[in-house]
């Protein structure tokens, strides 16, 4: 379960606070969305969960099973179980896309104290995972993300995801850059690790998106807290009216 | 002091220095070519820090009448192409040692030991040694080179007749924590010859070695070296190189450790239709300067050259790079690359680059680039958030910085082998 309370974030270089006091529980095997308006601090809530540098807690707290995230290093947190997609994955040259994807694998296994996958065994489940992706023989070789369109990248993060198999999976706007197919195929992905366990936060602008990855519950974020949560209405009610008057209500209350 | 008395003192310097330094015994044909090439070095003085071409690197400690003693390096690590099979000559302090060695033949190919082929009355050499080396000295000189062919005490001579698959592997073994080598190797491929060179080890205290190849038409050359191991040896070493019509030559080379290192390669394309590839990779750490000092001329017409430079550098640890790519007039669709790139691992150390490009025809496609920097906080923490800790992303990332340098090896067991020394030179200095 992660539990974030009372979460203050500035940046670190200016004095720039993004993040007031953001509260959010996600039980195990839940889907929270969190939508809002550029600049609300949605994706500066996933950076600063998964360690990002540049950031700076204030106040507050964020567990991951009880475990405090802010005391660990960033791959510790991935070993933990948090996994993060990226809104702008990034591009490796050198460094090929299966060497990445196993010493990830391998590494975080270490770090929990599992023996690592042989080659073997590896190659086994990547090519599995992959075929489900339609992510073929000649993604996995190439470097990491170079050359890879924008749907290809996003579909690599899920194949990363499939891979490690975290509890806490938050994606920051994964449908941004996205056609309705590759879309689509990116949902069809993560409904395939929803497994009644592990749950996943979905950061995005648009509604459409939760058309093929429903939403347990979502979140309005605003000016760095959330300001409404609601059930998968709340999304539609965006969508037709957008921010504007669920702005407009918090100012007023 | 005016420009021509600096250089009259620099020579009267060298005179000085040389002076009574005798001549290593050869025939008469050998002696008269070594005293050409001495009579060049008087001419043009060892170089000094006031020289352009050696405004980065100080060559002090190599023209030094006696060297600076180099700790011998003692490591339990198999030597670096081990697992190839080869033919192996291998030299200790710059002597050769017969009894570590192969018998010194192979099909296809004829091979000797320069101190021989010097001596006897009628070789090949004859018409060889130190021809590449004499015209190499213009437009840039380059009087280590000429000291070599001076007086270069052995080394191994090579001609090629055939393709031949087994590569021959020169060792160059270090025991002597004062000892001062001169080799000079000779490489001869007839039409259509293929053949592959190996060089490793530390050598000596301190190492000046020329290498000349002539690659005939249609000829191939790969040669892929290892320099490294001993923290205090100092090497300067000259590769000279004409490339034929439809040849290939590609050179390769690793440099881990070793306090100074010049390098320099000078390469002709002669022939048309030839490709003429130069690289490596350095990992510097510590008290360490890496110097590539590349010099290609195009003379002729579509042919293609790679310059190709990686180097890793930290605790102080300085490298340089001087390339230039001399398009001569006449040499057509000529395709020209540089690239040379630092990764510097903290904030001491130093990257100094002088990127040149000089061309004289006009239809002609070169390109060069020189970078510096850091590993890219981007990536490490891509890695990072997906379980991967700081010292392995680091690792990887520095792998993947030298990729394209060790691309450059055409052999994927040489490859796999130079990784493999990388990889376990990253490894010990972990933690």
């Amino acid at each position: 379960m992660l539990e974030i309370k009372n979460l203050h974030v500035k940046l670190e270089e200016e004095e720039k606070q993004i993040l007031k006091g953001v509260n959010l529980t996600v039980e195990p095997g839940k889907v929270h969305a969190i939508m809002g308006p550029n600049g609300s601090g949605k994706s500066t809530t996933s950076y600063v969960l998964s360690g990002r540098d540049g950031y700076e807690v204030t106040k507050g707290s964020a567990t991951l099973n009880g475990e405090d995230l802010f005391d660990m290093e960033p791959e510790e947190r991935a070993a933990a179980g948090l996994f993060l997609a990226f809104q702008y994955p990034v591009e490796i040259p050198g460094v090929g896309n299966m060497t990445f994807l196993r010493t990830a694998v391998n590494s975080q296994r270490k770090l929990r104290g599992e023996e690592e996958l042989s080659a073997g065994e590896f190659l086994k489940i990547v090519r599995e995972k992959a075929k489900a992706l339609k992510i073929d023989a000649d993604m996995l070789k190439r470097p990491v993300n170079v050359g890879f369109s924008g749907g290809e990248k996003k579909r690599n993060e899920i194949l990363q995801m499939a891979m490690l198999e975290p509890k806490v999976c938050i994606l920051d706007e994964t449908d941004s850059g996205l056609d309705v197919d590759a879309m689509k195929l990116v949902a069809e992905g993560v409904n395939a690790l929803r497994d009644g366990t592990r749950s996943f936060v979905v950061i995005t602008h648009y509604q459409r998106l939760l058309d093929h990855i429903k939403p347990d519950y979502v979140h309005i974020m605003s000016n760095g807290r959330i300001i409404k949560s609601g059930g998968p209405e709340l999304a539609l009610e965006v969508e037709n009216n957008g921010y504007a008057d669920l702005l407009a209500e918090q100012e007023n209350s | 002091m005016t420009r021509a008395q600096m250089k009259q003192r620099k020579c009267d310097d060298t005179a000085a220095r040389l002076d009574g330094k005798a001549l290593p015994a050869s025939a008469a044909w050998a002696t008269d070519l070594r005293q050409q090439s001495l009579a060049r070095l008087l001419d043009m003085g060892l170089p000094t820090k006031r020289d352009e071409y050696w405004k980065w690197t100080d060559p002090a400690t190599l023209t030094s009448a006696v060297p600076t003693p180099a700790e011998v390096f003692n490591t339990t690590e198999a030597p670096i192409f081990d697992v190839i099979d080869r033919l192996k000559i291998v030299f200790v302090d710059g002597v050769f040692d017969a009894t570590a060695s192969d018998e010194l033949a192979g099909e296809g190919v004829e091979v000797s030991l320069l101190k021989d082929a010097l001596n006897a009355d009628i070789h090949w050499a004859k018409d060889s040694y130190g021809v590449l080396e004499a015209a190499g000295q213009t437009p840039v000189e380059r009087p280590m080179a000429a000291m070599n062919t001076a007086f270069a005490t052995d080394g191994v001579v090579i001609r090629v007749t055939g393709k031949v698959a087994k590569p021959i592997s020169i060792i160059y073994t270090h025991t002597n924590e004062t000892s001062d080598a001169i080799l000079h190797n000779l490489v001869k491929l007839e039409e259509g010859a293929e053949l592959t060179l190996l060089e490793n080890g530390p050598a000596a205290a301190r190492f000046n070695k020329v290498l000349e190849v002539d690659v005939a038409d249609g000829a191939s050359f790969h040669h892929v070296r290892a320099q490294g191991r001993d923290h205090e040896r100092r090497a300067a070493t000259h590769i000279f190189g004409r490339v034929g019509a439809n040849a290939l030559f590609k050179s390769f080379t690793m440099t881990a450790n070793g306090i100074l290192t010049r390098n320099e390669v000078v390469l002709e394309l002669l022939g048309d239709d030839s490709q003429a590839h130069v690289g490596g990779v350095c990992m510097g750490d510590g008290a360490f300067l890496h110097d590539d000092t590349v010099f290609i001329t195009h003379d002729a017409e579509r042919c293609e050259s790679r310059q190709v430079f990686k180097k890793v550098l930290r605790n102080g640890a300085t490298g340089v790079f001087q390339g230039k790519i001399l398009v001569k007039d006449g040499a057509q669709k000529t395709d020209g690359y540089q690239i040379s790139q630092s990764l510097l691992l903290d904030n001491d150390s130093q990257f100094l680059a002088k990127p040149e490009l000089e061309i004289y025809a006009d239809d002609v496609v070169c390109s060069h680039g020189s970078t510096t920097g850091a590993i890219d906080e981007e990536a490490l923490f891509y890695l990072k958030s997906r379980g991967v800790g700081t010292q392995e992303a680091t690792d990887l990332l520095t792998l993947a910085f030298l990729a394209e340098a060790i691309d450059e090896i055409a052999r994927e067991d040489i490859a796999a082998n130079v990784l493999e020394r990388l990889e376990a030179w990253l490894a010990r200095r972990k933690g």
